[in-house]
């Protein structure tokens, strides 16, 4: 029996099915704000659902230039990778799967896993967009990480501790006290999600209009499927991940408290998608050392100094 | 890392048409470009010499889609010249009225699609839904949103009434609005600054030399305007101001086509105050005398040519179109070399084309042999029939 | 020079109604003077042909009805609703409509000519 309940973990809740469709809502919110600030009236909640289907029934196409394994052993990987990392966050009242002390640090490995992985996956695609964008992935990766486990790591300082249900009991009783030292690193790991996520400002290595759609250019049907999804995860995981650290609604509110602190992460991601162009590669890396950097530090200094 | 070859089209999500750029690149600087054009030939000079003369000015108007106002006064302007035909001063005017009102909507458009190519798809939406503006305003006067139908060989075949002009003296206030606050975006925004400042710069010697027009000259200095130097319709009467500036690069176009919408509101004023009275067309010949003309015309995207040749009958006898965009494409290779695969689509962007406008000859070329191959209309058309 | 300038209009426009109008459902009320559907009163019809000459896309045929003179047939799918043939018509039989919306999954109803033997009767034959 514990076989079979391990199992309905792994697939069902909090798992596979449960990742994957709160990250196809959270795609829905993102698209409908979206379209909202921009005079639209947006897609309806169904439609990101819609999109999977019918990428699923779509025509199965390998390149001929593309290495058939890594074509298809890559994407899903890249899902597997996302979905192993929300298996590590507590969230709404139920813990994580396999708590121990350090599991920030591995649920941070599985995020930059799959970024690695979207990398290969453009880099054995056998296309030159898919080339260019692979590069930019890499060369953006050194840019947001960073900032992101240094902003990542200030809740951690002031709690304590690298275990994330530890962070998150002492984030939830002192919310009043440590919320506002904490703002600055917010906004930094705010805007390193959104270039971990690929998204405008930092959306170079997708850039549609000026290498299609990147390491994704040669993918289609199923295998598209399954990095879209897992796109969808890494935006679960991240935003659960901030929610976790920064904002633990759900130790009042329990699971209503997560949705609503994952929403508020996802207004914020879409807010910054809809008020800036696209940074070049380059700008992306210079805005990263000469802002994010410093900043994530001058959060960490602040929380030092309020822990004593 | 090996230079890799990138091709930007014939299908690509930056290009609206189809057209090919094959790119070299070394990381992500680009080495040369080879532009191949000719994927959206239609044979329009061709086919209006099927076409009676009142007919060919409809086919004409459907070479553009954003300028037909301009293609279609640049043919009447020609063939009117040929016949000696006087156009009505109330013509005139309103011919200066649609054409100023085309060249808000095109840059408008400009603004919208140089948005989306560097990812500011707010700016991009909220463009193209102002946009919507000016095209109700020619859509309630002319009867279309898009092919305004309002040139016949002669004078314009709608007038514009009072209630026109007080419907569009409300729309220009709105407008005169929301271009202020879309000049304050586009050349405030960082994010959006960064991505035109100093990318795509052509000097002034370069833009003289590669026979740039329009807004893709004047951005590089270049002091040229053809309602201004070689004044068609009512623009000999009309005081504006030419829009120029110094900066060569996409930034000094924005500045430009911003500035120009903000001139073509105040013409549009001037226009509606001072419409005279009078006819809006005299009656053209059917046949029109043997003759030959060349008209100019300051499209929205700059210098448009039409040729046209008269052999006295219903027919013209030649038509020839030089679009603005083919005088411009050679300043998008030439500051392709060594910008960055970031700025392609930009840089193409920049000079705002219109393909479909330019390609206007097939040529084959037979890779096995090596052969080039210009094919005349009825080899075409027997092509055309054997592969149907 | 600043950065997010158009942070405050993305926001209210967040609390206005969406410029989008669902066509189907919400109609668009056709402005005056809008080129639709160009109709052709067949009785003031004299079978001059300069419709049908003039026309650039070729979608008016000039049809025997069993009268003296020919009628003009509409084909609407060939129409680039420029309005030339009002225009060119000396007795003004011809006006251009406000109805736009002829989309249809046929051909077949988008013809429009004056019946056989009759001056007075316009037919749509849909």
């Amino acid at each position: 029996m514990d076989f079979l309940a391990d199992l309905f973990k792994l697939l069902v809740f909090p798992g596979f099915l449960f990742v994957v469709n709160f990250g196809l809502f959270l795609e829905w919110v993102d698209r409908k704000i979206y379209a909202r600030m921009q005079h639209r009236v947006g897609p309806p909640w169904y439609q990101p659902w819609l999109d999977t289907i019918k990428l699923f029934t779509k025509e199965d196409v390998i390149p001929e230039k593309a290495n058939p394994f890594m074509f298809t052993f890559l994407p899903v990987l890249d899902l597997a990778a996302a979905v192993t990392a929300f298996l590590y966050l507590p969230f709404g009242g139920f813990s994580s799967v396999n708590p121990f002390p350090g599991d920030l640090v591995v649920v941070v490995f599985f995020l930059t896993l799959s970024t690695l992985l979207l990398f290969l996956i453009g880099w054995y695609s056998g296309s030159p967009f898919g080339r260019v964008g692979s590069l930019r992935a890499v060369t953006q990766f050194l840019a947001y990480e960073v900032p992101l486990v240094l902003s990542l790591l200030t809740p951690a300082l002031l709690a304590g501790s690298w275990s994330i249900s530890t962070i998150k009991i002492v984030m939830a009783q002192n919310l009043s006290r440590f919320l506002p030292v904490t703002l600055l690193a917010l906004a930094v790991s705010l805007l390193s999600l959104q270039g971990k996520l690929l998204r405008v400002p930092f959306d170079a290595p997708e850039a549609e209009t000026e290498i299609v759609a990147g390491p994704l250019t040669e993918y289609t049907g199923r295998r598209l499927a399954f990095i879209r999804l897992a796109e969808r995860a890494e935006l679960v995981v991240g935003a659960g991940l901030i929610s976790n650290l920064f904002l633990p609604f759900d130790k009042v509110l329990g699971m209503l408290g997560f949705f609503v602190s994952c929403v508020v992460v996802v207004f914020g991601l879409s807010v910054l998608r809809a008020s800036f162009a696209r940074l070049r590669i380059e700008d992306t890396t210079l805005i990263s050392w000469k802002y994010l950097i410093p900043f994530s530090a001058l959060g960490m200094a602040l929380a030092i100094m309020v822990r004593g | 890392m090996p230079e890799i070859e990138i091709p930007v089209g014939p299908q690509h999500p930056a290009l609206k048409e189809p057209e090919s750029f094959r790119f070299e690149v070394d990381g992500e600087i680009v080495k040369s470009v080879d532009i191949r054009l000719g994927y959206v030939h239609r044979g329009i000079e061709k086919a209006c010499q099927d076409r009676t003369w009142v007919q060919a000015v409809y086919l004409i108007e459907r070479i553009c889609g954003i300028c037909s106002h301009s293609h279609t006064t640049c043919f009447c302007q020609a063939v009117e010249e040929i016949a000696g035909i006087e156009v009505p001063r109330r013509a005139r005017f309103i011919r200066s009225l649609f054409g100023e009102m085309e060249r808000i909507h095109s840059h408008l458009l400009w603004l919208g699609l140089a948005g989306h190519e560097v990812g500011f798809d707010s700016l991009f939406m909220y463009a193209w839904h102002d946009r919507e503006i000016i095209l109700d305003a020619l859509e309630s006067i002319s009867g279309n949103r898009v092919n305004y139908g309002m040139n016949t060989i002669g004078g314009v075949r709608r007038d514009v009434t009072e209630k026109d002009v007080d419907e569009l003296g409300r729309a220009l206030d709105l407008l005169e609005e929301r271009v202020k606050y879309y000049t304050d975006v586009a050349l405030n925004e960082a994010t959006f600054r960064s991505r035109l400042e100093g990318v795509g710069k052509i000097t002034r010697e370069q833009a003289i030399d590669l026979g740039t027009v329009g807004p893709t000259a004047r951005s590089a200095g270049v002091d040229v305007d053809l309602r201004r130097d070689d004044p068609y319709a009512a623009y000999d009467e009309i005081p504006f101001r030419v829009i120029t500036a110094d900066g060569g690069d996409l930034l000094a176009a924005a500045v430009v086509r911003l500035g120009e919408i903000e001139e073509s509101l105040k013409i549009i004023r001037y226009i509606i105050e001072n419409l005279p009275d009078g006819p809006i067309a005299v009656k053209a010949p059917r046949r029109i005398p043997a003759g030959e003309a060349c008209s100019r015309y300051e499209a929205p995207r700059g210098e448009d040519i039409h040729y046209v040749r008269s052999g006295g009958g219903d027919k013209p006898l030649r038509v020839k179109v030089r679009a603005p965009t083919l005088a411009n494409i050679n300043a998008v290779a030439q500051s392709m070399r060594g910008a960055r695969v970031a700025d392609i689509p930009i840089i193409i962007a920049g000079i705002d084309p219109c393909f479909s406008c330019t390609d206007r000859m097939v040529r084959l070329d037979d890779v096995s042999s090596g052969r080039t191959e210009v094919l005349t209309w009825a080899q075409l058309s027997a092509r055309c029939r054997a592969s149907r | 020079m600043g950065l997010a300038k158009m942070l405050p209009e993305l926001i209210q426009s967040l609390f206005h109604k969406p410029a989008t109008i669902r066509f189907p459902a919400e109609r668009v009320p056709a402005p005056e003077g809008l080129r639709g559907k160009p109709v052709c009163d067949f009785s003031l019809c004299i079978g001059c042909r300069a419709c049908a000459r003039d026309c650039p896309a070729m979608a008016i045929e000039m049809a025997d009805v069993g009268e003296k003179l020919p009628k003009p047939v509409f084909h609407y799918d060939r129409c680039a609703f420029c309005g030339q043939c009002a225009d060119s018509c000396p007795k003004k039989a011809i006006t251009m409509t406000r109805e736009y919306d002829l989309a249809s999954f046929s051909r077949a109803g988008l013809t429009s000519r004056a019946r056989e033997g009759s001056q007075r009767q316009e037919v749509a034959d849909s």
